[in-house]
């Protein structure tokens, strides 16, 4: 069980909290303007990384607020949390 | 000696004797005793059988590596499975039974499993049951290779769980973890030190020692009182480390009543710890590995440390004629120590040649004949040992014919070499590699900030050992901002160089011996043999073998056998240990009662029901209450000896004659307020909402973003940018959560706030012809008049000077409303609605009776009529999309090819033209000339009731292009069953809605 620093509250463990995937995927639109192939690339593509993973986490059982992390997937390290609409932060992985 | 007690010594207390039975039969021993050492004590060597063969197994070690000893202890509700001896501290009165004896030890009905086939081979039930399917021959088969039975009767004790956080969680109570614990305590750190055993030392219980002048005994009594009395310091013996997970997570289990004999037990049985470390030290120590040579597993062939503690922790023999085969300088000491004892040596067989040797001066070789150069290669005895065989083996370990001894004996004690305590640390992603010099896998580095110290880090000298574990106290102390003074390392006697020769397997192909019944794993009954058919059927990896031959995969999870069986893998793989490489270790260390996991979520606690506001008032009117996702809601209120489908009918009735009331406090409220409020619903519903005037109310779909219908319910605008959004039941939750979602991460330039306020106001739907009489009965400030307040609108006001909101909705077909006052104020309105009510024969009624009504009515439930592949399409929302330009949650996934299709499923309504009854809810509509499967399925009966206003069976279904099939006569498929309807519309009662606005 992962303990994640919700930006607003501290240091939790993961049950009080609620994964939502990997973040950063941008909503194409508007309707009548995107491709199927875009909108299946929206919904369903999505990166599986081996190593440092962008994704947005929810403190359900805390403050109620979305925050972005960014979680090493091998060592379940989290190196960053940021704010929802703060850019991926730039991070130099460990070599392994 | 009487019988295998020594005359003195131990930490028993002689003075306390405990009776205890085994297999039926009275035995007695002190207290301070574990049922194995108990059993030993009384000369009982037959103490189970094994898995597959059934044959005689006696105990093998003294600890949590225990593969043999496996009991079922106490009866009836209290019994519990699979518990090691070796673990189990004895309590006068206690009951014990071997667990795969039938009928007894002695006579046991399965050994002829070792008589019947030469053999079973690895993976033989997989191979030689598959047909027709192995689930057909897997009772009778586990029943044969089983082990303990589960109790028949719900748990009777009780289990707690605690969450704490620490600096400092050291994990063993022996020499190197009681100074880390000692050294980080005295910083002022918080920490908790844990021991399986109820006694604290660990090593030094079984080998004392002089330490600062003093006996080791007193220096542990010296720093257990010190820790205790730390205040930031927590202490718990009797308490084990089954699980290190992410994040300094670790998983205890403290065993607080299971010592004591049952009828003296109160209060928490166990209790589950996960403590949150900030470092962890693990101080796990060793264990001894056995040797793999011909019938090593006979009652009687035991570890070396093993029978080193049982002599000396408890004043128990191990035997009378005691063999010591070793590679290692430990056999000697542990041959020397026992004689010390009273125990008589036969002879050491030692692997090495002596010149390989660093055996100190104190280790006298002529008191018993010592074999170098030699080792055991088979034995005899069927309850027991009686003699065992050595032969000289070469520098590749085979052994050499000609050159060998018969010695009788009823014990040999093996010392294999140590295996580190590497669990844990494995768990904890921490790395192992193998170590030439310690031959075995020690733990190297980790992601977490776990640590190994002593003897767990392969390293035995126990000087070094107290001078590293002082220095990993402080410094885990110190990385958590505790300053730490320097420490005084106690100076210890005795010196522990030693070597150790790799023997992983006798080799007696030179002499005829047969590996088949050289035992690698002997819970799961694994030989040399199955390792190496395991590898020729091209098993290669250390994963697979495990897996397929069940090597390590018992309740010991391979403890005594894991090293020894990649060794095995070494010699026919031919790659160094290092490259096989070991498996990955996972929680728990070692079995954990289900009940401390499930701690007081049991019977009504496992998943507590949510009560409904009036939940006294619908027992007093007969309700009878069932789980409605999550909410214990009524099914129906049952009346003097009618049956509850009798009632549910009754009720569907009352309600289109008179009026009925229905607790709809569940349904979900969600206020959405701000400038961009209206914005924001339009984003989420299929419908127009931004068109919505204060006092409207409005149906609404929405969709997830993959166009499947989600949810409905009625928004209502209370006034300018402010709207109460009503949810289905189950779904309130969620989709506030959604909302947040939405808001936070993709429209973050909407200026909305949400809140849930769901459990905030309680509802009473009033619903019937006579409903607004009924209300007009209490004092209300809004105006109920069918000109002013209409159906699909809202009010605020007060009823009874208590805010309440009033929605004019329906999900019957009646006039309805749906009044919403505070929670706090539910129970006692429903009690004013039966009292007024009773004037009007009001009707309590439950969901079921809802649930006709609204088929009758062809209301869709979302979740009954709809599934995952539904769209609003689909649901006759064609119209409604049409006019709406603007995106909302999943507009582009209906666009899709497959959501425009013409031939999608459509809800409608079907007529049962064959008989009387209702159709079964599932039952499928086949293509036209077909009256029986294999056919296409069309669609299927997805609500189906008896309407009792109607007077005939009646069902809604999705159906191929079913809208345009009104009038079409359709073959069903009903359970086995072939029968007739017709499409007909949805809402077979009032189709025009006149009862709506009356
Ligand atoms: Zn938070």
């Amino acid at each position: 069980m992962l303990q994640i620093n919700c930006p607003y509250c501290g240091p939790r463990s993961e049950v009080e909290f609620r994964c939502g995937g990997e973040s950063h995927i941008k909503r194409p639109g508007p309707p009548e303007d995107v491709s199927d192939a875009e909108w299946s690339e929206y919904l369903f593509f999505r990166k599986n990384p081996k190593g440092i993973h962008f994704e947005r986490w929810l403190h359900r059982f805390g403050c109620g607020r979305w925050f972005n992390i960014a979680r090493d997937t091998v060592s379940h390290e989290v190196l960053h949390e940021y704010a929802i609409d703060m850019p991926a932060p730039t991070i130099i992985e460990k070599t392994k | 000696m009487s019988g295998y007690r020594l005359d003195k010594g131990g930490y028993i207390d002689r003075n306390t004797p405990l009776t205890f039975s085994f297999e039926g039969k009275q035995y007695s021993g002190f207290d301070g005793d574990t049922l194995a050492s108990a059993l030993i004590a009384n000369g009982v060597s037959v103490i189970g059988r094994s898995f597959k063969y059934h044959r005689p197994r006696g105990i093998l070690g003294a600890g949590l590596d225990e593969p043999n000893a496996i009991m079922q202890i106490e009866s009836g509700p209290h019994t519990i499975p699979n518990l090691k001896a070796t673990g189990i501290e004895l309590y006068d009165g206690l009951q014990a039974n071997p667990v795969n004896a039938w009928p007894s030890l002695a006579f046991d009905a399965l050994s002829i499993n070792s008589l019947l086939s030469r053999f079973i081979p690895a993976a033989f039930y997989y191979k030689t049951f598959m047909w027709p399917h192995w689930h057909v021959f897997e009772p009778t088969i586990r029943k044969a290779a089983g082990l303990g039975v589960s109790p028949n009767f719900p748990d009777p004790d009780r289990y707690e769980k605690r969450f704490v956080h620490c600096d400092v969680l050291v994990i063993g109570g022996g020499p190197a973890g009681l100074l880390a614990a000692q050294a980080a305590s005295r910083s002022g750190a918080r920490v908790i030190i844990v021991e399986y055993d109820p006694e604290w030392g660990g090593s030094l219980l079984n080998d004392p020692k002089e330490m600062d002048g003093t006996t080791s005994d007193t220096w542990i009594q010296k720093i257990v009182d010190e820790l205790q009395e730390a205040p930031q310091t927590t202490v718990l013996n009797r308490t084990m480390a089954f699980g290190v997970y992410d994040h300094g997570l670790i998983g205890l289990v403290e065993r607080v009543t299971d010592h004591l004999p049952v009828s003296s037990r109160s209060g928490v049985r166990q209790r589950i710890w996960k403590v949150r470390a900030a470092h962890t030290i693990i101080a796990s120590g060793a264990m001894e590995r056995p040797f793999v040579f011909p019938n090593n597993d006979r009652p009687g062939i035991m570890l070396a440390s093993a029978g080193e503690t049982y002599a000396r922790r408890y004043a128990a023999a191990p035997g009378k004629r005691v063999v010591v085969v070793t590679n290692n300088d430990y056999g000697h000491y542990c041959a020397q120590s026992l004689q010390k004892m009273g125990v008589e040596i036969v002879a050491i067989a030692d692997a090495r040649l002596q010149k390989n040797t660093l055996l100190p001066g104190q280790i006298d070789l002529n008191n018993y004949p010592v074999f170098f150069g030699m080792t055991v290669t088979d034995t005899s005895g069927r309850h027991r040992v009686r003699s065992a065989q050595l032969h000289a083996i070469d520098d590749s370990g085979k052994a050499i014919s000609g050159r060998s001894h018969n010695i009788d004996c009823d014990t040999i004690l093996m010392s294999g070499g140590w295996s580190p305590v590497v669990h844990l640390f494995s768990q904890a992603g921490g790395k192992l590699v193998f170590d030439a010099k310690a031959q075995a896998f020690i733990p190297t580095s980790c992601e977490q900030n776990i640590v190994c110290v002593g003897a767990a880090t392969g390293e035995y000298s126990l000087a070094k050992n107290l001078i590293d574990a002082a220095k990993a106290g402080s410094n885990a102390a110190s990385k958590s901002g505790f300053k730490c003074g320097s420490m005084a390392v106690p100076s210890v006697e005795g010196s522990e160089a030693s070597t150790v020769r790799a023997m992983w397997q006798v080799d007696v192909s030179a002499i005829g011996g047969s590996e088949q019944k050289a035992w690698v794993d002997f819970q799961n009954d694994v030989t040399a043999s199955d390792v190496k058919l395991a590898i020729r059927e091209n098993f290669q990896s250390v994963e697979h073998v495990k897996r397929y031959t069940t090597l390590g995969m018992a309740s010991d999870q391979g403890k005594t056998s894991n090293v020894n069986g990649i060794g095995v893998m070494e010699s026919v793989l031919k790659k160094p240990m290092a490259q096989v490489g070991t498996t990955k270790f996972r929680p728990p260390y070692d079995p954990t009662t289900i009940g401390a996991f499930a701690g007081r979520r049991v019977g009504e606690n496992f998943a507590p029901l949510r009560a409904l506001a009036a939940e006294q008032g619908h027992k007093e009117a007969g309700a009878k209450f069932d789980d409605y996702g999550g909410w214990k809601r009524p099914v129906c209120y049952l009346q003097g000896a009618e049956t509850e489908a009798e009632a549910v009918q009754r009720e569907a009735k009352a309600i289109r004659h008179g009026v009925g009331i229905f607790e709809a406090s569940p349904l979900g409220k969600i206020e959405v307020f701000g400038p961009d409020a209206a914005k924001f619903l339009n984003r989420m519903y299929v419908n127009i909402m931004s068109t919505l005037k204060a006092g409207q109310c409005r149906y609404g779909i929405m969709l997830d973003e993959n166009g499947v219908v989600f949810d409905d319910g009625v928004l209502g605008c209370l006034k300018e940018n402010h709207f109460l959004v009503g949810t289905t039941s189950g779904k309130a939750a969620a989709i506030a959560e959604q909302f947040e979602e939405w808001l936070q991460c993709e429209w973050t330039d909407l200026d909305v706030v949400t809140d849930n306020v769901t459990s905030a106001w309680s509802i009473i739907n009033v619903n019937g012809p006579n409903a607004r009489d009924l209300l007009q009965k209490f004092d209300c400030t809004v105006d109920l008049s069918p000109d002013v307040f209409k159906h699909m609108q809202m009010r605020e006001g007060r009823l009874a000077g208590v805010s309440c909101r009033i929605q004019r909705v329906s999900f019957s077909g009646e006039l309805s409303y749906e009044v919403a006052i505070p929670w706090a104020y539910g129970a006692s309105f429903w009690q004013a609605l039966i009292s007024e009510g009773a004037a009007f024969g009001v009707c309590p009624f439950g969901i079921e009776a809802l649930m006709i009504l609204r088929i009758e009515k062809g209301y869709l439930h979302v979740g009954s009529d709809t599934d995952g592949m539904t769209v609003p399409q689909d649901i006759g929302f064609g119209r409604i999309l049409a006019k709406k330009k603007s995106d909302f949650v999943g507009r582009r996934s209906i666009m899709r090819p497959d959501a425009v299709r013409k031939n999608r499923r459509q809800f409608i309504g079907l007529e049962n033209i064959s008989d009387e009854s209702p159709f079964r809810v599932g039952a499928h509509i086949l293509p036209p000339g077909k009256v029986a499967p294999p056919a296409h399925t069309q669609g299927w009966v997805t609500s189906s009731v008896y309407s009792p206003n109607t007077g005939k069976p009646i069902a809604l279904a999705l159906v191929e292009r079913g809208t345009e099939r009104y009038g079409e006569e359709v073959q069903i498929w009903d359970l086995g069953e072939s029968r007739r309807a017709k499409i007909v519309r949805p809402g077979v009662f009032d189709p025009e809605g006149r009862r709506l606005h009356v």
